[in-house]
């Protein structure tokens, strides 16, 4: 066991991948010899050459468009993309190619592209550099989505990724890069929670309190807050949003009754109203109040001296499992 | 400025030059742009018909740059296409009967009738697929190209687009990619003239798309796409540099699409008598036909037999096609990913 930053513990995750098997490449802006803006590539280019962590251009559609051929050729790209607001010009790539192409072919070829994606807000940047895309491509049939919350999972996650013969977003909470937990490099990958389970971080029995990514943090510290009041709140740190674990999620609600879904992007259309449906229609008669949603605003991510109040904070959530118990 | 396809009018020079093109080589080829017309020209009024379900991109035009660039490619090279693809991947080698079931939506089909007319693939012919997407085709084509130089392999890929794609963003990503890398890519550009209903000039700045590509500091060429043997020779050379680690060639084709974009366009937008020009003056079929007869390599007979067999190619294609059952509905949701994602089929 070693304690590891979320950043640090990504890092080694691509490296053992890299060690574990010479299809894997990693590909982007500035993953090489800058290591990435998030440092999570840092000393990988000096570890395993120019030709397997490739400083591309500036070029995200160029990217995934050469991630796509790699794989159709037996490789299995690791694409950094350096902002969540920098995958739109590699959207195209992504929803038109790489989530097609299985199906357009009907199984002559696999799609192992991981496509790595700092998000979210909260650390002072701005619009492009703080967005939460995810919906866009738990939309979109053909990808896995998973979203990583700490150090410990996103060792396994993003190693389970690379080895996933399917195109994977991968989304990393930026906020929580500096974030510290144990994890133990020793461990067989097999015995980890599967890519597509969410995990109970919190045992509770009042009401379900759903997340990913960066909001995981800020629920268990909403649940810690609500327990001192005498409510007994269950986290659910969803880690998969496409597929997503109903099983997981159903047990949880059909034992509390209650449910709040949290994530920073905008509650319109978001993720949370797919799961809200869901929810609704394979638990309603265990439901005791409507399942609540609470996300952005719907705006654009708004300037650094405004983020505090756009990112759903502990009262928020805590407001939100209040109002499940006002019916 | 000169207008990039105005080449309507210039008669003289309708002769095509085979050079030391060994005679079989050349007899080849024709079968090769036979078999693409007649395949195009049972296709065309099959869809029209609704037998083949969707729409129909004609090649009819076309077929001397896909079998020029063909010409050059192995069985393990690679090549990619736009939504007009049905030549170029005819001249890669893929079978006209998986071609024909796939379009026809059927089960035998190449990819089971997944893939259809705009989304052809047959990864184990090399042809990396057609694609609805317009200049995305060169960005697989690229990313093979990365895989074989990574392997040190002596393999190429082409990647074919066409004048209207010369206008999006993500193409010139992929050429300056396919450059700063040095990679063994042929960037293949048939410009017909027109993107859909626009005409280039009404569409694109600059002298041409070649003189775009030649910034990026790769050769760039512009040829006849209507001479086999000139956009052969200009794809033979792309080959050699590439095959030899020097990295990719760019190749602008001026071609004309003898139908319309689609083949149910109502065609307002050209007269018939530019058409007509381009059928009657530069055909490429009938220009490689002539330059066989000049050499003495072909006679009317030998033409006609020629034809004929790649008619009755097609046509046993479009039988077995008509014959071949439709996908078996219960696998709707199935093929779409690799690992089990538990598809939803709706509440």
């Amino acid at each position: 066991m070693t304690v590891l930053t979320l950043s640090k513990a990504l890092n080694a995750g691509l490296r053992k991948a890299l060690e574990d098997d010479p299809r894997v490449l990693v590909m982007g802006e500035d993953v090489g010899k800058l290591g990435g803006v998030f440092r999570v590539t840092d000393g990988l280019q000096k570890d395993f050459g120019e030709d397997r962590v490739v400083d591309t251009p500036l070029a995200e559609s160029g990217i995934i468009g050469t991630a796509i051929g790699l794989a159709l050729r037996g490789y299995r790209p690791v694409c950094e993309i350096q902002f969540d607001g920098f995958v739109f010009p590699a959207f195209d790539q992504i929803v038109s190619q790489l989530a097609k192409m299985r199906l357009r072919s009907l199984g002559q070829v696999t799609m192992p592209v991981t496509i790595r994606i700092p998000c979210g807000g909260g650390i002072g940047a701005v619009e492009h550099h703080s967005e939460s895309p995810e919906a866009l491509f738990a939309h979109t049939a053909g990808l896995r989505v998973v979203a990583c919350a700490n150090s410990t999972d996103a060792y396994a996650m993003i190693q389970q990724s690379i080895r996933c013969d399917d195109p994977v977003i991968f989304f990393e909470p930026k906020r929580r890069y500096w974030d510290k937990a144990e994890v133990d490099p020793a461990a067989n990958l097999g015995a980890a929670l599967p890519l597509d389970r969410a995990r109970i971080v919190l045992d509770g029995t009042d009401v379900t309190l759903l997340c990913y990514g960066p909001m995981v943090r800020t629920c268990v510290e909403s649940a810690v807050a609500a327990r001192a009041e005498g409510r007994s709140v269950e986290v659910i740190d969803l880690r998969s949003l496409s597929p997503l674990d109903m099983e997981t999620i159903n047990g949880s609600v059909r034992r509390t009754g209650r449910c709040v879904v949290a994530h920073e992007a905008a509650v319109t259309g978001g993720l949370g109203a797919e799961i809200a449906a869901r929810i609704t229609e394979e638990c309603f008669y265990q439901l005791e109040s409507p399942v609540l949603r609470v996300g952005g605003f719907s705006t654009p991510y708004p300037p650094s001296r405004l983020e505090d109040h756009y990112l759903p904070d502990l009262d928020r959530v805590l407001d939100a499992v209040d109002r499940t118990f006002a019916v | 400025m000169r207008a990039h396809t105005d080449i309507t009018g210039t008669v003289p020079g309708a002769a095509i030059d085979l050079g030391d093109v060994p005679s079989p080589e050349a007899a080849g080829w024709l079968d090769r742009m036979l078999l693409i017309r007649e395949f195009e020209s049972a296709a065309g009024p099959l869809a029209q018909a609704g037998a083949i379900p969707g729409g129909m991109h004609s090649a009819i035009g076309h077929e001397a740059v896909a079998v020029g660039v063909g010409s050059v490619l192995r069985p393990d090279d690679v090549a990619a296409a736009p939504h007009r693809s049905h030549h170029v991947a005819l001249a890669k080698g893929m079978d006209p009967a998986l071609m024909m079931a796939e379009l026809f939506g059927k089960r035998t089909g190449s990819s089971a009738g997944r893939g259809g007319h705009m989304h052809l693939a047959d990864f184990g012919a090399g042809f990396f697929g057609s694609n609805g997407i317009v200049g995305a085709g060169v960005g697989l084509a690229l990313g093979a190209a990365l895989a074989q130089s990574y392997r040190g392999e002596p393999r190429i890929s082409a990647g074919f687009f066409g004048d209207g794609g010369a206008n999006t963003g993500r193409v010139w990503e992929f050429v300056n990619l396919a450059a700063a890398w040095h990679l063994p890519l042929l960037v293949v550009c048939e410009n017909n003239g027109y993107a859909v209903e626009t005409r280039i000039r009404d569409a694109m700045a600059g002298e041409s798309i070649a003189a775009r590509a030649a910034g990026f500091g790769l050769p760039a060429v512009q040829v006849d796409g209507q001479d086999v043997a000139a956009v052969h020779r200009a794809a033979a050379q792309g080959a050699v540099l590439a095959r030899s680690g020097g990295g990719p060639t760019f190749i602008e084709a001026l071609t004309y699409r003898h139908l319309g974009h689609d083949i149910g366009e109502r065609g307002q937008y050209r007269t018939a008598d530019e058409v007509s020009w381009w059928e009657r003056h530069r055909d490429p079929v009938q220009r490689l036909r002539a330059a066989l007869v000049a050499r003495g390599d072909l006679d009317d007979d030998g033409y006609e037999q020629a034809a004929g067999r790649a008619r009755a190619r097609v046509a046993e294609a479009v039988s077995a096609a008509e014959a071949a059952p439709l996908p078996d509905p219960a696998t709707v949701t199935g093929g779409v990913t690799a690992t089990e994602l538990r598809i939803r089929t709706g509440s």
